[in-house]
């Protein structure tokens, strides 16, 4: 399994029935390949629809019904569409209860950098600002390290995305929690040992005294 | 309510002037009344827009005639006409959190002097604006957006100038119609009064000013 794989279909077990969830751009959307179909999620589109569906069939896609980044998608039976104020209402309001972002630095006591390196990326920030600041719970969704360098650092060097800290990132090496501020090892990946995930993190990691394998 | 032809409606519009454009990725965005912008040659826009959109579509034609002067927006990452033109300093940037900027337009359009948010406190968002604490919760005070001119586009128009959208073309357009002193409005379908039942209306009618007649 490559490392996506595994990081998107971990990511999918933290979602429950009922759930309105918003997918960020990369691995997030992903995650929708590997949440089972009798688990009933409303996905949002910040563009404006709850109830996205797969990708449609080639000559299938409408002009005007794309997700966030512009891409046809399909809207499933009971799909919503709504205007940005709404959308963003939904988000900032806590009326979204997880949303699942790619990272680019998570530190120890868990503030996502995402949006920009200075001097190199300028993209703006979209709506990861809002998503951080107001959804219920927060997963990012990213690799470990980055060009051999870890991403979960002591402090983060790039601009911050929120100070509100996220709830949980989920690695190809582990899955990290933060309660009471503090980076915890929660998951090793399978295969991955304690030791190696430590190793292979900059930021300093509490461990529990059971840290079990995750279930896919 | 009149209606006019895109050639006039443009001619409307002077060098320099603000503009708002709806839109996402260029879903939703009057391409009709953005080729005339560019035909008319109308530069030292200030535009106001959810993104950059990618070259040779919605706004993103803008960059590519080199019209924009300065560019209000969430994300630009798609265009790289944009971003270079940032780079080179020939468009001032101003990147807001998406919620941020639709609602900035909202308190625009709704009389509000702007709105409290949580969003972007502590982060670089927050340099230079004003804080406010409210039962023990810190904001940032983001003041209220508005433009000269809004370019949209629905997906139903009836000829007093009600408007409905479809599917994700909807996103920045009803707002932005309440945010400009003059609101130009394309539509892939004019239909007769009454056509669109009132409870599907969703722009009323007075808030547009010229709707481009389909020939």
């Amino acid at each position: 399994m490559d490392a996506q794989t595994l990081i998107a279909r971990r990511v999918a077990k933290e979602l429950h029935s009922g759930d309105l969830v918003n997918l960020g751009i990369g691995i997030p959307t992903l995650v929708t390949n590997y949440v089972p179909p009798d688990l009933k999620v409303f996905f949002q589109s910040e563009n404006g629809l709850i109830g996205t569906g797969p990708i449609p069939e080639q000559g299938m896609a409408h002009p005007l019904l794309t997700d966030a980044g512009g891409r046809p998608i399909s809207a499933l039976p009971g799909a919503s569409t709504f205007d940005s104020a709404m959308s963003f209402g939904l988000i900032r309001g806590g009326h979204v209860d997880v949303t699942v972002l790619g990272g680019l630095q998570v530190d120890q006591q868990g503030h996502l950098a995402n949006w920009m390196i200075p001097g190199k990326m300028v993209p703006g920030m979209g709506g990861a600002m809002d998503l951080v600041s107001g959804s219920r719970r927060v997963i990012v969704a990213m690799q470990h390290a980055a060009k051999g360098k870890s991403k979960i650092v002591r402090e983060c060097t790039l601009p911050l995305t929120s100070v509100r800290p996220i709830d949980l990132v989920v690695t190809d090496m582990a899955v990290i929690a933060f309660p009471d501020g503090s980076a915890t090892l929660m998951e090793t990946a399978p295969g991955v040992s304690i030791g190696e995930v430590v190793a292979a993190t900059d930021a300093v990691l509490l461990l529990p005294d059971a840290i079990p394998e995750m279930t896919l | 309510m009149r209606a006019v032809s895109v050639v006039e409606a443009i001619a409307m519009i002077p060098t320099g002037a603000s503009v708002m454009v709806g839109g996402f990725m260029g879903v939703g965005t009057p391409e009709r009344l953005l080729d005339e912008v560019v035909r008319q040659r109308k530069g030292e826009l200030t535009l106001i827009s959810n993104d950059a959109c990618v070259p040779g579509k919605g706004v993103g034609k803008l960059f590519d005639a080199a019209l924009v002067a300065r560019l209000t927006a969430s994300h630009i990452g798609l265009n790289p006409k944009a971003q270079e033109q940032m780079l080179a300093n020939q468009i001032a940037v101003d990147l807001i959190p998406q919620g941020t900027l639709v609602e900035r337009i909202r308190a625009g359009g709704c009389g509000l002097g702007g709105v409290l948010t949580p969003t972007g406190v502590g982060t670089l968002v927050a340099e230079g604006k004003r804080q406010i604490e409210v039962e023990g919760r810190i904001f940032l005070l983001e003041t209220a957006l508005r433009a000269q001119f809004a370019l949209l586009h629905a997906f139903l128009a009836d000829g007093l100038g009600n408007l409905a959208y479809a599917l994700t073309s909807r996103n920045f357009n009803p707002v932005m119609a309440m945010a400009a002193d003059t609101v130009i409005v394309t539509a892939e379908n004019i239909v007769p009064v009454g056509v669109i039942a009132p409870d599907h209306v969703v722009t009323p009618a007075p808030l547009v000013d010229y709707l481009i007649t389909n020939e």
